[in-house]
């Protein structure tokens, strides 16, 4: 009896060949700059250069320009800081723990979305950077060097210089292994330049490309630093989050002081991350006419991933409250009942809403295929997101022990324009990107090809 | 230097299950391969040219337990052998609080010279000019470069081997 397993919804549709590949990738570099584009980068170099002078004046005048308090001391800061550093967990998670489970459809998405964690990542840098307020007296701060207090180290008890060396080192790493996926790319854009005749560029992306030249020994090799630097990253990214949750989980503070904050916060950042990739991609897919790589398939499992991850993080609120009140602790009991029912139940709401209620739409195949309502569902979850990170931060710390020091947080336009400068680094940043660089891995496109294209089938 | 000039046979292949099972072919009929150049990895291309297994994976763990080594060193020498403090009741060598910092640190010496040793013994650098044998192999040819020199049958031979295999063209390269 012939049996003949079911054939799989191909990753790569509309029959593409390895030149096509090339063609369609390398194209949107060698383009020349569009409008849409140029009106796009201005507008993000507007937000870079108003919110710019926000991070001025925090530099120049203290962070006494922000509105926090004696009661909430850290509020929009860390909020966004957090924020920010979930969404940068996307790209390794999608290069480095889908790569160990071999799961193909990431190679399509991989590059984006490894670029929008680099950039995601610098701009949670930044927050407690600029919070330090004497930045540049922050490498005798945050770094184990010698200081004229006679040696008195950093502390490694802290959370915080954890957290120095977790995001500095996922920032590198991640770094590292983009760069290192890009050269072959890089090499193919070379080489057509090299065809065409255009010097300059040939030599631009000549250095870029590393003297790449394809040799199987090279493939070889490049497979293995792949393979070990996926190996390596996946506890890494685990381990981000981990460590920035912990900036709360080990204070006393009621409301922080959690011990399932570790696995909850993964898989918040993992959530918003998937969200932040899906807003990104819906858009350069649509601009770039990347719709034969980019398939619904592609948003289907990224938006599964975003139905796993959201109702994890909606079971872990319902276990805080519920812990809370199992504590038989009246301090922790208040810090959620307030957290609910307090001033800020606004926020307490939105989250909930944005974050375990829409993403359960996924559920229906129609929705979860539907690229409209998935364009926003993702920005209503990274919304949802935000407001989480508002909601353990200052709803934590607004009312104090004592009843005489309870207070609220009012932003100051310097906050908003904080906020407003991480936005215009991440999109200039991206939009530099998926002009210059190559938005999709084509060397990995093209080594699955064959197995999961469109040709094979035909064939 | 002229006599440094090489002279290559360059076989050109579309499709990466031909391209293996020519390698295999062609080996076997005791030719040496200088080299292949693919636009993308292919599965299995090392075991059908005998190359041996990459042992970056080896110096990647050296690396690491390396950088376990140092930040275990410095943590106990700043924080228990420098200049001893008590924080948060924990004694002076406070070891589950060095974790985080002792994980960090090993990736990162474990990937960045892993890395590092990967573009050096790839010869990979800024600066570096790829010696492109046809540049269609970073688009969608395989190449596979066979020295002339370095083998006992000559041209003819070996491109009617490689058109055998299945090669769509065979064409000829001097390079240095």
């Amino acid at each position: 009896m012939h049996v003949e397993s079911k054939i799989r919804t191909p990753l790569i549709t509309g029959g593409k060949t390895l030149h096509d590949v090339s063609n369609d990738i390398s194209r949107r570099v060698e383009d020349k700059p569009s409008v849409s584009w140029l009106i796009a980068l201005g507008i993000s170099l507007i937000m870079l250069l108003v919110g710019g002078y926000a991070v001025y004046r925090t530099l120049w005048d203290g962070i006494g320009m922000w509105g926090l308090n004696k009661t909430v001391g850290w509020a929009w800061d860390i909020t966004n800081f957090v924020w920010w550093v979930g969404i940068g967990h996307a790209g390794t998670l999608i290069s480095a723990i889908l790569l160990l489970f071999r799961q193909r459809w990431r190679m399509s998405i991989n590059r984006a979305a490894e670029a929008m964690t680099i950039f995601a990542v610098i701009c949670a840098a930044m927050f407690p950077l600029l919070h330090m307020g004497r930045l540049w007296l922050g490498f005798f701060w945050a770094l184990p060097l010698p200081n004229t207090y006679g040696s008195l180290w950093v502390n490694f008890a802290s959370p915080l210089l954890w957290d120095v060396f977790a995001i500095s080192t996922y920032f590198s790493v991640s770094l590292v292994f983009w760069y290192i996926g890009l050269i072959p790319d890089f090499a193919t854009i070379r080489d057509r330049a090299v065809k065409a005749g255009r010097t300059i560029s040939a030599s631009i992306y000549g250095a870029l490309s590393f003297g790449w030249d394809g040799a199987a020994k090279t493939w070889s090799r490049y497979e293995t630093v792949a393979l070990v630097l996926a190996g390596l990253a996946t506890p890494l990214v685990l381990s981000v989050h981990t460590i920035v949750s912990m900036d709360f989980a080990t204070s006393v503070i009621p409301g922080w002081h959690t011990t399932i904050f570790p696995p909850y916060f993964v898989a918040g950042a993992i959530f918003s991350g998937f969200a932040m990739v899906l807003t990104l991609l819906i858009i350069t897919r649509k601009v770039y006419n990347l719709e034969d790589y980019i398939t619904i398939k592609h948003l289907e499992l990224m938006n599964i991933v975003i139905i796993v991850t959201g109702s994890i993080v909606g079971i872990a609120y319902i276990t805080e409250l519920f812990i809370a009140w199992y504590s038989g602790v009246e301090y922790e009991q208040y810090a959620f009942y307030n957290r609910v029912t307090g001033p800020y139940w606004w926020a307490y709401f939105s989250m909930m809403a944005c974050n375990v209620v829409s993403p359960q739409l996924f559920w229906f195949k129609k929705i979860r295929t539907n690229i409209a309502a998935t364009f926003i569902i993702s920005i209503v979850v990274n919304i949802g997101m935000w407001f989480e990170r508002f909601v353990i931060i200052v709803t934590s710390l607004h009312r104090d022990y004592i009843p005489s020091s309870w207070g609220m947080f009012y932003p100051t336009i310097y906050d908003v324009g904080m906020y407003l400068f991480s936005f215009g680094f991440f999109f200039t940043a991206y939009l530099l990107f998926s002009k210059y660089f190559p938005v999709i891995n084509m060397a990995e496109v093209k080594s699955i090809l064959k197995p999961t294209g469109e040709t094979k089938k035909n064939k | 230097m002229a006599d440094s000039i090489k002279n290559f046979v360059l076989g050109v292949f579309e499709d990466e299950d031909v391209l293996l099972k020519a390698i295999t072919k062609v080996r076997k009929e005791g030719v040496n391969i200088h080299e292949v150049y693919s636009p993308f990895p292919v599965h299995g291309i090392e075991k059908a040219l005998g190359y041996n297994r990459s042992r970056l994976s080896i110096a990647a763990f050296l690396f690491g337990m390396t950088g376990t080594c140092l930040a275990l060193t410095m943590m106990i020498y700043m924080m228990t052998i420098d200049w001893p403090m008590i924080i948060g009741g924990k004694d002076f060598l406070p070891f589950p609080t060095f974790i985080p910092v002792t994980f960090e640190m090993t990736v990162l010496l474990s990937a960045f010279g892993m890395v590092g040793t990967f573009l050096v013994i790839s010869d990979l650098k800024p600066w570096g000019k790829a010696k492109m044998f046809d540049i269609r192999s970073t688009d969608d040819k395989h190449i596979v470069a066979i020295e002339l020199e370095k083998n006992k049958l000559n041209k003819t031979k070996i491109t009617k081997l490689l058109k055998a295999s299945g090669a769509s063209e065979v064409n000829e390269k001097q390079m240095d």
